[in-house]
């Protein structure tokens, strides 16, 4: 809690959520859009793949920025002397990276509704599976975050890195997405939007420390 | 005895590559259905066996070594490395082999089949690895990062396997590691197909062995100039 409130309060301080990635996130969605073409059928169509792509760049920036405030020299080592739990810092900023995703994705959500055509009833059923991999995003991105944090070309490694583990949770939501746009069951995609982050909630705990080191 | 065992794991490799390639060109029949097209099976499984079992595999423990306390040591990591280096080859050329295949059978190179995207970004995955390797010099950071990285990577490798169970897909279900551990050929084609798995896995060790090899002298080499330049520290000390 802890870590996560700390993390919460430079991002209010800082604002740069508010002021560079939820915009970002609008920009992407409406230059998918124009992408698509004028056809709103057609967008609505790709509307859920689409949202979770935007969504996966997002998880991106949020991420960077998660572990750029940690960059200033002492930072990471105050952090350290604390003696806070290695499995308690994991999970508190995966916390704090969730709860940033579910504004941002809240926004994008309402953005991919107006911008491609999907339905207000589809959104609405769709948000349980979205939640999922919001959290599912936090964790995975938490984990490679830090794997990448305090080396050099930690910009670009991260995405490499973290982009292919995100694969699994793009797939899974997307497909329980448009299972409430054609009405059909999405459970075992749910299923799967639960497992992965289990998984690597798991690895998270027994790992953390190792690479926080 | 083990002077000789790794003496000979070069040749011993090459010949079972050989006795595969005679078997699987020269010996075995022409399939009734694809016709030439089935020799690949003699290749395709067994890259895929080294790309994601015993690749990953031996990566994984060599890893989980490397983060035990009483197991670490810089061998296991340089292991590690090596395990992923030669794994990426293979997932490399599975994809190849497998779209040699599918576009006289599937009529493309490329289909976003899960079995055939899961691998790709496996690969992707080992590249990433590799990548993280070579954004810091130091050693044990290194060494820790990538071995955290090669176990979170080892996650996908059992969605791969499963994916032809659990989505349906273009690609076959296993031939060997299905399920039931029934083979599906028979005859001749299943042991020149049991063959190339152990061509496979010969070629694997002594790519791996070399590539570790390589690996000790580098780390052995770092030493001896840390230590050269300690001492030459220590020498500019007394004078001064």
């Amino acid at each position: 809690m802890l870590v996560a409130a700390k993390d919460l309060r430079i991002e209010l301080r800082s604002r740069v959520l508010l002021w560079q990635v939820v915009p970002f996130g609008v920009m992407a969605l409406m230059l998918t859009g124009l992408a698509m073409g004028p056809n709103s059928q057609n967008a609505a169509n790709l509307a859920p793949g689409m949202f979770y792509l935007v969504l996966l760049f997002v998880v991106i920036l949020t991420v960077s920025r998660a572990f750029a405030i940690e960059s200033p020299v002492g930072t990471s080592q105050s952090t350290k002397m604390l003696g806070l739990d290695p499995a308690g810092v994991f999970l508190g900023k995966a916390s704090a990276i969730f709860l940033q995703l579910l504004l941002v994705g809240s926004v994008l959500l309402l953005g991919a509704a107006t911008l491609l055509h999907i339905a207000a009833g589809v959104v609405l059923h769709a948000l349980p599976s979205v939640v999922l991999a919001l959290g599912g995003l936090a964790i995975t991105g938490t984990l490679y975050g830090a794997l990448t944090s305090g080396i050099s070309g930690t910009t670009t490694l991260l995405p490499v890195l973290a982009l292919p583990a995100f694969a699994p949770l793009l797939i899974a939501g997307e497909r329980a997405f448009t299972s409430v746009a054609l009405h059909q069951s999405g459970l075992r995609w749910l299923l799967l939007l639960i497992l992965v982050p289990v998984v690597y909630t798991a690895v998270g705990i027994l790992l953390y420390g190792v690479v926080e080191e | 005895m083990k002077e000789l065992a790794r003496r000979s794991l070069g040749p011993a490799a090459l010949l079972a590559f050989l006795g595969t390639m005679v078997l699987g060109l020269f010996v075995t029949p022409r399939d009734e259905v694809q016709g030439n097209l089935a020799r690949l099976l003699y290749i395709h499984p067994a890259e895929a066996w080294i790309a994601l079992y015993v690749g990953f595999g031996s990566a994984t423990i060599a890893s989980i070594l490397y983060l035990w306390p009483r197991t670490r040591s810089a061998g296991m990591d340089v292991a590690a490395e090596a395990s992923v280096e030669v794994s990426l080859i293979f997932i490399l050329l599975t994809l190849l082999t497998g779209s040699l295949w599918g576009r006289p059978a599937w009529g493309v190179w490329w289909v976003w089949d899960a079995r055939l995207t899961s691998t790709a970004v496996l690969g992707v995955l080992a590249l990433g690895y590799l990548a993280l390797r070579r954004a810091t010099d130091d050693p044990q950071l290194r060494a820790r990062r990538s071995a955290v990285m090669a176990i979170l990577s080892a996650v996908n490798v059992p969605i791969v396997h499963f994916s032809v169970l659990w989505w349906k897909t273009l690609h076959q279900g296993a031939t060997v590691f299905n399920p039931g551990l029934k083979l599906k050929v028979h005859g001749i084609m299943a042991e020149t197909m049991l063959l190339s798995f152990v061509a496979f896995t010969l070629v694997f060790a002594w790519l791996v062995r070399e590539r570790y090899r390589f690996g000790m002298t580098r780390v052995q080499r770092q030493d001896e100039v840390l230590a050269e330049a300690v001492a030459n520290r220590q020498q500019e000390g007394i004078h001064s």
